[in-house]
């Protein structure tokens, strides 16, 4: 049974997305609407059990032994040496947990607001669920990369059906596809590489042997090769453009995974293939990849500054908040064999990894609220907006604690990150973390003056948006209504997490902390 | 749970409740109580009820306790892994900790009893107004529960700020005040003004909030350079001596300055929050538009407890600051005080916002205190923090009764007397008449705080006047009764032995401290009303039954407060005094390395700060008394008709003054504007450059390729293939003429063949 849990995980999924395909309707006697309310509480049920599975997940892993457990290791291709490897460490246990988390919140607030083409809309949820737990269980390279692409299908018509006309969702999705599939034809050339030099695609295996270890060039190839897959993905400056327009086309439900889960993909490669499996090359390199972080941080938050579109601003937002992770994954890697560093790398691991876990938590919540605005005033236009926190005060509550969250405000999770990332910044790379620490006066500045003071303060004018839609009825009215009941159960539990996770972060953080002593004691020789 | 070994009085574990007294509050506020205004009211009033009791008994206890400086409790626990080890989080209670807990949870409540006035808690609400903007007279605010949610997170963040036993604690919970500050000064968010530069509540919080995360930033940066020398953040293992020595002996090479100890270019960082956070030069700007929040949060928060964080946090790191003796970072913090106190006393002269000499006021003292940390004067800089934290909540407190006085005036006025119809004319007349909608509601252009429109309301609201009046004297030192006399007189004593240049420039602020003391006093309260609002201003409503007795029970501490620290050696009364707050916050000092020995007495600062704090009350009373004279029952047109006695003799400097240096339009030309252009440009750059030109391009690229490939297709590989079918079909045309069926001609080709090979075999060289 634990060795074919994570089987269990990623596969549940895929299961219920094959199950919206059967012909319920015919089978039970149920009209459309029957069919389709069939489909989305089963879909949602179904997601329940990877969800539950993950706590299980969490709570059995032994901390104290730590490394990779729940393993399961079996011949898949034979001929060439390709086996069926999964496992979790402390470092993709909770990326899991956000995964499974993310979908069934994701699920049950489409479930209110997908009108159209509901069958296929859940089971492309579904399938995208499957392809993101499945690459962060992978510990093999060609199921690695199997997974990674398999999460591109479903995002890549989720973005392209759902999304709204104006915002040409077709070519938003086709770039986003592209320009995600680039990147990995340079990472499948390398997982080959890999293989002629080593004879494995094991992820374990391969960071142990090390390969192209004697070559300056071929390991610089093969880190680049990774690396550029990866940046396009997290994305790094300057192959960040794919993000604003995927994200203003995406379904909200869609932009959530995009932004909470997807992007934790590119970061996740990095830590787990790239740091492990090229020490060396990444810390000859060190320094650009923290340069491009800071870049992130920096331009990120002034083109968000800039916008007037709420749901493209939170898209360069992520920009910027993605290169925090950047920063300090390339201090840690510029630390890579110097004793007195252990900690400070490993902090800035801690840090990066956590903001991986809180940008997932807030920026989600950030585009389910951003949802909630639009399906009921269909508009996304800041100038538009203003005093709604008089007359949608719990939205406004909620949206507060979210942005306070995303500005790294000291006791709520947003800042431990942050926190973590420059005390590792600052005591390998000072110069580049002073510049960095100018993103969080940015910040708050597109936070606060944009967002907050746009949408919910001064005085609200009824003449700008004439025509509200109530969520739960349809109806047109003349006014906005409050948060709907579905809204509040979508929204409370990660306001919750951003809340505990901001006074008590030491069990994330103490996950992470125990990888990445393990990972950068190993590159000191200790 | 781990605690300091030696034996601690029982009630010194319950120090960790302090917080969330309050914290409770806020929480039972926002998740229950909050349709409810009178039980979201006192259940803040509770919360902060509970802290003060429990925060006077924990602190009264630490007086007697032996040799606390040198033995503080702690209570703390691991919170975060770092790497190998873990950074332990928790409270610790030493002097200066407990000094501050006889000042802030007290000073909360009094705030929050009187905002329970101030909000018009227990009045019907008003069908005219409007959710985010300040209520009717008579009329509670719709917003009030929200209002005491604020202010217990708030009370939260103080408390706990004064316990922290680390800087990341200290930072976590300096950071909610800052949250709560945001809120509360932009509290009436949806308030907007006739006049367009007018700063609006919501943009003042923004100000606000945005000029303090500089310092914050730059604090930050100190902080993090300080936790990679130190590998720990508790205050415990940073001021260790030999912790203190290797920061000051190690050195940095900054570019442009040298090597400089890692001690001083911490110090300077970690100042850097206090500059934000306490107002001063150069992030200075953002304390007199907090002004636009409620008044009791203007005592609050920018009076007495969060502006005053900045110079606790300045204390509390002081064995930092002091690493490097006299060092730059002292230097720094002395100049940066010394000429933030002077400069903001300048530009309170020339105010006519009651509110905003006060802001002025706090900035110049704030920068008092500060000047004093720079020369050494630990314990004087702490006696006048909290000294001043009571008289200036009082000065607070008493403007907002004033104001609300005048509001009532003006409501008053407009609704019966039509004496008034000639204030409405100029209020409303050049202005589009927002009002209609409201009638008999607040009239917008009426300024209630402008000291020009008041005069003469000693009559009307005695009460009032005699508490602020003695809030006033205690500011500007009145000798002997007065608190603020006690500790600006230590300050300067200190000032004379140590550093005399600082010693002028503090007596200079401290004159003419005085000197505008004494004129918001007599502009407010004496000579007779200058408009009708003033005339009909009164406090009888049974809101001001809220907000005079705290007024009063501060009044006692600002007299009653400095008495705790007269000087042993002070000719005359010294000899009654033990002088228990030196005592007390020298034994800490002591533990700390810190010189903080009592001064020999010295008769010139005496006689100077019996000089400026006499002679600027004198003076001003002199200029003001006749100021703005009106024939009798006549009143003020506008406000600008009041001339300032000052405006004439000061010349050009008169209106520089009034703009406060003209500070706001130059960081909003070039930070602001500049940020702007800078992300605007960079948009562009974004959706131009990187994205239509080489992403699309590439994309466009690929296109194009695949035209070319199509067109290679077509014509070439397919051409080819049809070539190939093309030839085939020909040759094989050709080779149908061979093809004759004819066994002859076959045997003849073979037979050609046959000879040539045989031929080409013999003949070519083998």
């Amino acid at each position: 049974m634990t060795n074919s849990l994570l089987t269990i995980i990623t596969f549940v999924p895929l299961v219920g997305a094959l199950l919206t395909l059967l012909p319920w309707g015919k089978w039970l006697k149920l009209d459309k609407a029957g069919e389709e309310r069939l489909i989305k509480n089963g879909a949602i049920a179904i997601s329940l059990l990877p969800l539950g599975l993950a706590l299980m997940l969490w709570s059995g892993y032994d901390q104290a032994l730590g490394g990779f457990q729940f393993e399961i290791n079996v011949p898949w291709v034979k001929a060439i040496n390709v086996n069926y490897h999964m496992g979790v460490d402390g470092l993709s246990l909770p990326l899991i947990f956000l995964t499974t988390f993310l979908t069934v919140l994701g699920l049950w607030y489409s479930a209110r607001v997908i009108k159209t083409r509901v069958r296929e809309f859940f089971f492309l949820f579904l399938l995208l669920e499957m392809g993101m737990t499945g690459v962060f269980v992978s510990l093999d390279l060609v199921l690695f990369y199997v997974f990674w692409e398999v999460g591109l299908v479903p995002m890549y018509f989720l973005i392209g059906i759902w999304g709204q006309a104006k915002d040409r969702p077709q070519y938003s999705a086709i770039k986003f596809f592209l320009y995600t599939l680039a990147g990995s034809v340079f990472m499948l050339l390398a997982i080959v590489a890999i293989y002629f030099t080593t004879g494995t695609f094991d992820i374990v295996e391969a960071a142990k042997l090390k390969p192209f270890a004697d070559s300056i060039l071929l390991s610089g190839l093969a880190f680049w090769a990774f690396f550029i897959a990866f940046a396009i993905k997290v994305p790094s400056w300057p192959f960040h453009t794919w993000l604003p327009d995927a994200h203003t086309a995406a379904p909200t439900a869609g932009s959530v995974l995009l932004a909470g889960v997807l992007l934790k993909l590119g970061a996740y490669g990095i830590l787990r293939i790239v740091l492990p499996i090229f020490p060396e090359a990444f810390k000859r390199y060190a320094l650009i990849v923290v340069a491009l972080g800071v870049i992130s941080i920096v331009y990120g938050a002034l083109v968000s500054l800039a916008q007037w579109d709420l749901k493209r601003l939170i898209a360069y937002s992520s920009v910027s908040h993605m290169g925090y992770v950047l920063l300090g994954v390339g201090a840690a890697a510029y630390a890579i064999g110097t004793p007195k560093w252990v900690d400070a790398s490993a902090m800035a691991l801690n840090g990066a990894a956590m903001q991986m876990f809180t940008h997932g938590i807030s920026t989600g919540a950030l585009f389910f609220l951003v949802g909630v605005i639009y399906e009921r005033a269909h508009l996304r236009d800041l100038k538009m907006f203003g005093g709604f926190s008089s007359k949608l005060p719990y939205y406004y509550g909620l949206f507060a604690v979210t942005a306070f969250t995303s500005l790294g405000l000291p006791g709520l999770a947003g800042f431990w990150s942050e926190l973590f990332v420059f005390r590792g910044a600052f005591d390998i790379v000072p110069i580049w973390a002073v510049i960095g620490v100018l993103g969080i006066v940015l910040t708050a500045a597109y936070i606060l003056w944009k967002i907050i003071q746009y949408t919910f303060l001064g005085q609200y004018d009824a003449h700008k948006i004439a025509h509200w839609t109530d969520v739960e009825t349809g109806a047109e009215l003349h006014e906005p209504k409050d948060l709907a009941f579905f809204e509040k159960v979508t929204l409370w539990p990660l306001v919750a997490f951003m809340i505990f996770l901001g006074i008590y972060p030491a069990p994330l953080l103490n996950l992470f902390n125990t990888v990445f002593v393990r990972l950068m004691s190993g590159f000191a020789g200790k | 749970m781990t605690e300091s070994v030696s034996s601690f009085p029982v009630i010194f574990n319950l120090t960790p409740i302090l917080p969330l007294l309050p914290f409770a509050a806020f929480v039972l506020i926002v998740l229950w109580a909050n349709r409810s205004k009178k039980l979201s009211a006192g259940l803040a009033i509770g919360g902060i009820g509970l802290a003060w009791i429990l925060g006077w008994a924990i602190a009264i206890t630490t007086f007697s306790v032996e040799h606390f400086g040198e033995h503080p409790f702690r209570v703390f626990r691991d919170w975060l892994p770092t790497g190998r080890t873990w950074q332990a989080f928790g409270f610790a209670l030493d002097p200066l900790a407990g000094a501050m807990l006889i000042m802030v949870p007290f000073v909360c409540f009094l705030i929050f009893v009187y905002a329970v006035g101030y909000m018009g808690v227990g009045k019907p609400e008003s069908a005219n107004d409007e959710r985010g903007k300040p209520a009717e007279p008579g009329h509670v605010d719709r917003l009030a529960s929200r209002f005491f949610a604020y202010i217990a997170l708030f009370a939260t963040g103080m408390i706990g700020l004064i316990l922290a036993d680390n800087l990341i604690m200290l930072l976590v919970f300096w950071e909610i005040m800052g949250l709560c500050s945001y809120l509360l000064i932009g509290f009436w968010f949806a308030r907007s003004y006739d006049d367009p530069k007018q700063i609006t509540p919501k943009e003042a919080g923004l100000k606000a909030f945005l000029t303090t995360r500089i310092g914050d930033t730059l604090m930050l940066a100190g902080m993090l350079l300080l936790y990679a020398r130190t590998n720990s953040l508790s205050f415990a293992d940073i001021f260790k001596p030999e912790m203190l020595e290797q920061l000051a002996t190690t050195t940095v090479n900054l570019p442009g300055v040298g090597a400089t100890p890692w001690a001083t270019l911490i110090a300077i960082l970690i100042f850097f929050g206090a500059i934000g956070k306490s107002a001063q030069f150069p992030l200075h700007v953002w304390l007199p538009d907090a002004m636009e929040g409620p008044t009791p949060v203007s005592a609050l928060i920018h009076a007495a407890t969060m502006v005053s964080a900045g110079v606790y946090l300045v204390i509390r790191t002081y064995p930092l600051m002091a690493a490097v003796e006299h060092g730059p970072a002292l230097q720094f913090i002395a100049f940066t005080g010394a000429f933030t106190a002077l400069f903001a006393a300048t530009i309170a002269l020339a105010q006519n916002d009651i509110k905003k000499v006060l802001a002025y006021s706090t900035i110049s003292q704030l920068g008092y205190m500060f000047a004093a940390l720079g020369i050494g004067a630990y314990v004087a800089a702490t006696f006048h923090l909290l000294t001043h934290a009571f008289f200036k909540a009082l000065l607070f407190l008493g403007s907002g009764s004033v104001i609300h006085g005048m509001e009532h005036g003006h409501h008053h006025g407009h609704q019966g007397h039509g004496e008034a119809g000639k204030l409405v004319d100029w209020e409303t007349g050049g202005h589009g008449h927002q009002s209609t909608d409201h009638p008999s509601t607040n009239l917008p252009s009426f300024d209630p705080q402008d000291m020009r429109n008041m005069g003469g309301l000693f009559r009307k609201m005695p009460r009032t006047a005699w508490t602020f009046i003695i809030g006033g004297l205690a500011l500007s030192g009145f000798p002997i009764v007065t608190a603020g006399f006690w500790s600006k007189d230590e300050i300067l004593a200190d000032a004379w032995a140590h550093n005399q240049l600082v010693f002028v420039v503090l007596a200079v602020a401290a004159l003419l401290t005085a000197f505008y003391t004494a004129r918001q006093i007599v502009m407010t309260f004496f000579g007779q009303p200058r408009t009708a609002a003033a005339e009909h201003a009164s406090e009888h409503d049974s809101i001001f039954q809220w907000m005079t007795i705290p007024l009063m029970a501060l009044a006692v501490f600002a007299v009653a407060g400095g008495w705790v620290g007269i000087p042993k050696e002070f000719p005359g009364l010294g000899a009654l005094s033990a002088n228990p707050f030196h005592h007390y916050i020298g034994s800490l000092a002591e533990a700390l390395h810190i010189e903080a020995a009592e001064l020999p007495f010295n008769a010139v600062p005496l006689l100077t700060s019996l000089g400026v704090a006499l002679g600027g009350l004198t003076l001003g009373w002199l200029v003001y008394r006749g100021a703005g004279k009106l024939r009798a029952g006549h009143h003020l047109a506008s406000p600008p008709e009041y001339v300032d006695p000052l405006a004439r003799p000061l010349g050009p400097l008169y209106p520089v003054l009034q703009n406060k240096y003209y500070f706001d339009e130059l960081y909003h030309k070039v930070f602001i504007k500049g940020t702007q252009r800078l992300s605007t440009w960079l948009f562009k750059f974004d959706s131009n450059i990187i994205d239509d030109t080489l992403v699309d391009g590439v994309g466009k690229a690929g296109r194009w390729l695949s035209e070319v490939g199509r067109w290679f297709d077509t014509h070439i590989v397919d051409g080819a293939v049809n070539g190939i079918g093309a030839v085939t079909g020909w040759f094989g045309s050709v080779m149908r003429e061979f093809q004759t069926g004819k066994a002859q001609n076959y045997l003849l080709v073979g037979l050609v063949t046959v000879s040539v090979l045989l031929g080409a075999f013999l003949l070519l060289p083998k």
